[in-house]
């Protein structure tokens, strides 16, 4: 591989840390972006000639606005719980990883400009000077938080610092220095409604595309509709279901479902994007901006429900956001989840029985299942705590005969990032992706070895690019991730259909 | 940042995708794919070409998919399938083969 380091990082356990490597990561950072990113963005192309006051402009605006922030920046007693809990410390070793470090990067600052301490006797309390060489460090270290939110698990005050880290990109953002990743494709969604560029087009001929392949392998008409008025149900999901591996295999499973719960659904050529890179600059505006598009197109297409598919911070922003930003959603049908998470729609359809497996399509593979970081500490999905964990194993047990859970210290609440989340998944970071993969990697090599798991499922865009990238790394193949309805796609008999086998036979036969 | 391509400079980006797209020509894409570690042959073309012929008609690059689809069709399953396609472009047939194609990044999360 032409990326990153060459070697497997094997670890003796997921959680082991690492010996200090102080600066092992300094300077380290993504592309900036340029100045027509940046406008998309609505920010300065550049830094400004005032970028100090209007930087410290900012941190007061949201002290004052975000609560959350203050008392994050306001609480922490040193405790040292969340030191070893970021998968970028545990994999690179550098001391300025700690969440409880990366957080101070940004508190030293606010301490000597918003604390009484802090302005009569910085030394005292560790505040600083905003300078030049602290926008820098700032910008290299907060682009090594994913914001998965871990830490914030084991922090007894709950300091989230996601939440301080989406702060501090965005002063940066306000004084004209963003992320080239981020931002240009924020831009991409405003003009073209997808992360990918993908225009109607395009992702028209894409789909019937799909679409003959799915009748080439089950005889029957399975659709993938776009911008069909009056559908009952809008899916919307990440642009990387219409492009990548794994991922196009979990739109077909989407596809799949629907056509045996025998609803109507529609794509929209306008809302074509589920991901909302707004919540990782830490912009209001953008995220805004951004889901303000879907519910523009479920307006437009009448339909009376909206699905997400499989993307992790989207079901973040819909579950815990969207009512905010775009709401009220008083014109869907209020008989059903607003919005619903395509698993929940599947778990619903099996406890119905509408939905009929053969299991063992699936039993060449061994599965283990990733919490995505997103979808497990910051949503829930069904009516129970936990259903964001059990529903989507309940689902991978429906379609799947051999399914294992890693160590229970790296799932569930507990589950350990990708290490490609919150705006890093740049092939620049590269290097602090393969590390930041490493705990999680060693987790699954863990499972590989005690119950021969060979591929792990996951139910987020972002996971499923960086999983197909670093598993190389680890000694499996890049096909080893999948995705959750890839299996029930494997999996699912369609009333009606040729069975898989001899679609199979026909297909080798031509 | 720029291919000297004959002595014309043709300019890209960080990550070395050309900035102007009526830059590419046969000859820069050869000088691409050598800055790529990558000995162009008939497999690597079918898949340049293909992808231009894509970005023409469509104006962003086909899904991994689709392209292995049309490789399929054309050279066969043993050279259309997503195995080879790695071993073609190491770095992946949706970057690096867009890159020497003139193709600008897919962006997202791919």
């Amino acid at each position: 591989m032409p990326d990153g380091a060459e070697e497997f990082r094997k670890m003796q356990h997921a959680l082991d840390v690492p010996c200090l490597k102080p600066g092992a990561m300094e300077g380290v950072q993504p592309f900036k972006a340029k100045p027509e990113h940046q406008e998309k963005v609505g920010m300065p192309g550049e830094l400004i000639p005032d970028w100090k006051e209007k930087a410290l402009e900012k941190m007061a605006e949201l002290g004052e606005k975000n609560r959350a922030f203050k008392v994050y920046l306001d609480t922490c007693v040193k405790c040292g719980a969340c030191t070893d809990k970021c998968h970028y410390f545990l994999g690179t070793g550098d001391p300025k990883n700690m969440p409880v470090a990366r957080q101070d990067l940004l508190r030293s600052v606010y301490r000597r400009y918003f604390t009484f301490a802090g302005k009569y006797f910085p030394w005292l309390v560790g505040a600083r000077d905003l300078t030049e060489d602290v926008l820098e460090e700032w910008y290299s270290y907060y682009h090594q938080c994913s914001e998965c939110r871990r830490c914030s698990v084991f922090c007894p005050y709950g300091i989230d610092t996601a939440e301080i880290t989406m702060a501090a990109r965005e002063i940066l953002d306000t004084v004209g220095v963003g992320q080239k990743y981020s931002n240009e494709i924020i831009g991409k969604v405003k003009e073209v409604g997808n992360n990918l560029g993908l225009n109607p087009k395009a992702l028209r001929a894409t789909l019937e595309d799909l679409e003959e392949d799915l009748e080439e392998d089950t005889g029957l008409a399975v659709r993938l509709p776009l911008d069909e008025k009056g559908a009952d149900i809008l899916l919307i999901t990440p642009s990387a279901d219409f492009f990548a591996e794994p991922h196009i295999d979990g739109l077909l499973g989407y596809a799949k479902v629907f056509h045996e719960a025998g609803v109507s659904w529609t794509i929209s050529s306008y809302a074509s994007e589920a991901a909302n890179f707004g919540l990782f600059i830490g912009s209001y505006e953008n995220m805004r901006e951004i889901s303000l598009r879907i519910r523009k197109a479920a307006e437009d297409l009448g339909v009376k429900r909206i699905v997400f598919g499989e993307c992790g911070h989207a079901w973040r922003v819909a579950y815990s956001f969207l009512d905010t930003l775009a709401g009220p959603f008083d014109f869907l049908d209020q008989k059903y989840p607003i919005p619903q998470h395509i698993l929940e729609f599947t778990w619903d359809e099996i406890q119905k029985g509408t939905l009929k497996f053969d299991k063992s399509k699936n039993d060449d593979i061994r599965l283990t299942y990733h919490d995505s970081c997103n979808v497990a500490r910051a949503s829930r999905m069904g009516d129970m705590p936990g259903g964001q964990f059990e529903i989507p194993r309940n689902v991978i047990k429906a379609v799947c005969n051999n399914y294992f859970d890693m160590d229970p210290d790296t799932i569930k609440e507990s589950t350990l990032c990708c290490g490609g989340g919150g705006g890093l998944l740049t092939d620049d970071l590269m290097d602090l992706r393969i590390k930041g993969s490493s705990p999680r990697m060693t987790a699954l090599q863990d499972v590989t070895e005690e119950h021969g798991v060979t591929h792990m499922a996951a139910i987020c865009a972002i996971c499923k690019t960086q999983f197909s990238k670093v598993m190389p790394k680890f000694g499996y193949e890049m096909d080893s991730v999948v995705s959750v309805h890839q299996l029930v796609s494997n999996a699912i008999i369609l009333t009606g259909s040729n069975d898989g086998e001899s679609a199979e036979e026909e297909t080798s036969d031509e | 940042m720029a291919y000297d391509v004959n002595g014309t400079t043709v300019e890209h980006d960080e990550e070395g995708y050309i900035t102007t797209l009526s830059d590419w020509t046969k000859e820069l894409a050869g000088v691409i794919a050598t800055a790529e570690e990558i000995d162009m042959n008939e497999e690597h073309w079918a898949v340049v070409n293909f992808l231009r012929e894509y970005y023409e008609e469509y104006q962003i690059a086909p899904a991994v998919r689709v392209l292995i689809k049309s490789i399929k069709k054309s050279m066969g399953p043993e050279i259309g399938n997503n195995k080879y396609m790695y071993e073609l472009f190491p770095y992946g047939p949706a970057k690096q083969a867009c890159k020497i194609a003139g193709l600008p990044k897919p962006t997202g999360c791919v």
